[in-house]
């Protein structure tokens, strides 16, 4: 009975001693545990789809926050396939755009801008509706709608018959659809319909109906190498002019308040009516346009602190 | 013999979770850097922290998307070239007061005092140490520092570009204002 007792007594002891040890080490760790264990669950808004508010031509989901303005200028040379005594292409102009957008909400960014073929003025709003996230609230996707108006200014061919205004309009609207897949890869689907209020025959159709796509694969942490496909639902074959998809590649390169990209396109036009619809160049011809792209952001106001919008 | 052991047992448990733990959600991290290009202030008012004053160690925790900027476009940029907050998106500090003993934390007061313990950003740890002040007050306790950290020691790089536009030294600024932990 005695050997018994005291036995036990000794496992009693260490028990006792080793569960004061084990307690002891672990202090810090459960100083850390304690931080996480009554964290709530956020949500996770993905940021930097792409680098900016476009892919190559056409816009991104990217918004500029409110209170950021952006300057930008683009410009497309002659093409590839006019040989070396042109530079293939780098000795002739083939459009150049000016532009100047401004972040007035969270969800609302607006631009103003004019390109030399036509003397074409596009004003545009683009509003953010969904944001892709993770966490408390899951969204797979951004969505954005893009809707801008365009104005030929250049003069009319012919004076002397009944010209409208009217017939300077060109309406387009868009449905902007993208995934942040991760750090490198991010898609966007891009359903576009185009209304041109006059075309120049009968053959070619006022509703022009695209699908978009874009892509863009992070190389380095400040390099990006994007891609632009549109896809024109209408028979292209039978219009006045032999029309073309728009394909654009080029590299997005960030640095510090500018992104510069280079790209190479068959669309001479750099506005959403000009490239869907009315490119003529073809990739397999060569009529392929080099081109840059430079975006400088301005702040104008203070960033406020985010709220859940 | 069973129910000596599992008293002994619940006097662990019950003596480990009633050391004094004070703890707030709202701490204030912030870091400034100053060149004669620009200034960049990142301000953090998430901050998780723990102190333990029966043992003198103390934790913070700060998510990276919580630090914000003046500038929409310098946040971003902090985020996604810098500190990669989508691979890492916390940074932590685990360490303790060395000289405990020379705060009374049962009389209100300030105290002078140094911590020591391991800075956790962007997944690199290095040891640091620093002078802050304790300071009691009634109903919690409010910590308080300021030291300087080398973006390069944690693996942030800067490029040639830009590097003439971020200070060498980043000063960091730690205020917290803890309460005592509730009893669940």
């Amino acid at each position: 009975m005695n050997i018994k007792l005291s036995i036990n007594m000794i496992r009693l002891f260490f028990i006792f001693l080793f569960s004061f040890i084990s307690f002891g080490l672990f202090a810090q760790d459960d100083l850390m545990n304690l931080l996480n264990k009554d964290a709530p669950k956020e949500t996770n808004y993905t940021t930097a789809t792409f680098k900016s508010t476009r892919i190559m031509n056409g816009h991104s989901i990217e918004r500029m926050p409110p209170g950021q303005l952006d300057i930008r200028i683009e410009h497309r040379f002659g093409t590839l396939n006019s040989g070396a005594y042109e530079l293939f292409g780098l000795d002739q102009t083939a459009n150049i755009y000016l532009g100047i957008e401004y972040g007035i909400l969270n969800w609302l960014m607006v631009g103003i801008g004019r390109e030399r073929n036509d003397k074409l003025y596009d004003g545009f709003a683009k509003f953010t509706v969904l944001r892709q996230s993770s966490g408390e609230r899951v969204m797979p996707v951004s969505v954005s709608i893009f809707s801008s108006i365009a104005v030929k200014s250049v003069k009319w061919p012919d004076p002397t018959l009944k010209n409208y205004f009217s017939s300077k309009l060109s309406y387009v609207t868009q449905v902007l659809i993208a995934r942040k897949f991760n750090q490198a890869f991010s898609f966007q689907l891009t359903p576009s319909y185009v209304h041109r209020n006059f075309v120049a025959t009968e053959l070619d159709p006022n509703d022009v109906f695209a699908i978009g796509s874009g892509a863009r694969v992070k190389l380095t942490k400040r390099i990006s190498l994007n891609g632009e496909y549109y896809y024109i639902t209408n028979p292209k074959t039978y219009m006045s002019q032999q029309i073309y998809d728009p394909l654009s590649v080029g590299l997005d390169i960030e640095t510090g308040g500018h992104v510069f990209t280079l790209l190479f396109t068959n669309s001479v036009s750099m506005l959403e009516k000009g490239f869907i619809g009315e490119t003529t160049g073809s990739w397999k011809k060569g009529d392929i346009h080099f081109g840059f792209n430079i975006s400088r952001v301005f702040t104008l106001k203070k960033h406020q602190k985010p709220s859940n919008y | 013999m069973k129910r000596i052991l599992l008293l002994i047992f619940f006097l662990n448990i019950v003596l480990a979770v009633n050391a004094q733990k004070y703890m707030t959600k709202n701490g204030y991290i912030g870091f400034f850097s100053h060149t004669s290009m620009e200034d960049i202030k990142g301000d953090n008012n998430q901050v998780v922290g723990a102190i333990d004053i029966s043992t003198g160690e103390m934790v913070f925790q700060a998510v990276i998307k919580s630090f914000h900027f003046d500038r929409a476009l310098m946040e971003e940029h902090f985020n996604e070239n810098y500190m990669e907050s989508d691979k890492i998106p916390k940074s932590s500090f685990k360490g303790k007061i060395t000289n405990l003993s020379s705060v009374d934390f049962s009389k209100n007061g300030t105290y002078d005092v140094t911590v020591e313990g391991d800075l956790i950003i962007h997944d690199i740890t290095n040891k640091i140490s620093t002078k802050g002040t304790i300071e009691v007050v009634s109903g919690g306790i409010n910590a308080n520092a300021k030291f300087n950290i080398v973006p390069e020691d944690y693996k942030i790089s800067i490029p040639g570009v830009v590097r003439d536009k971020i200070n060498k030294n980043l000063e960091v600024t730690v205020a917290m204002k803890y309460a005592p932990l509730t009893a669940k």
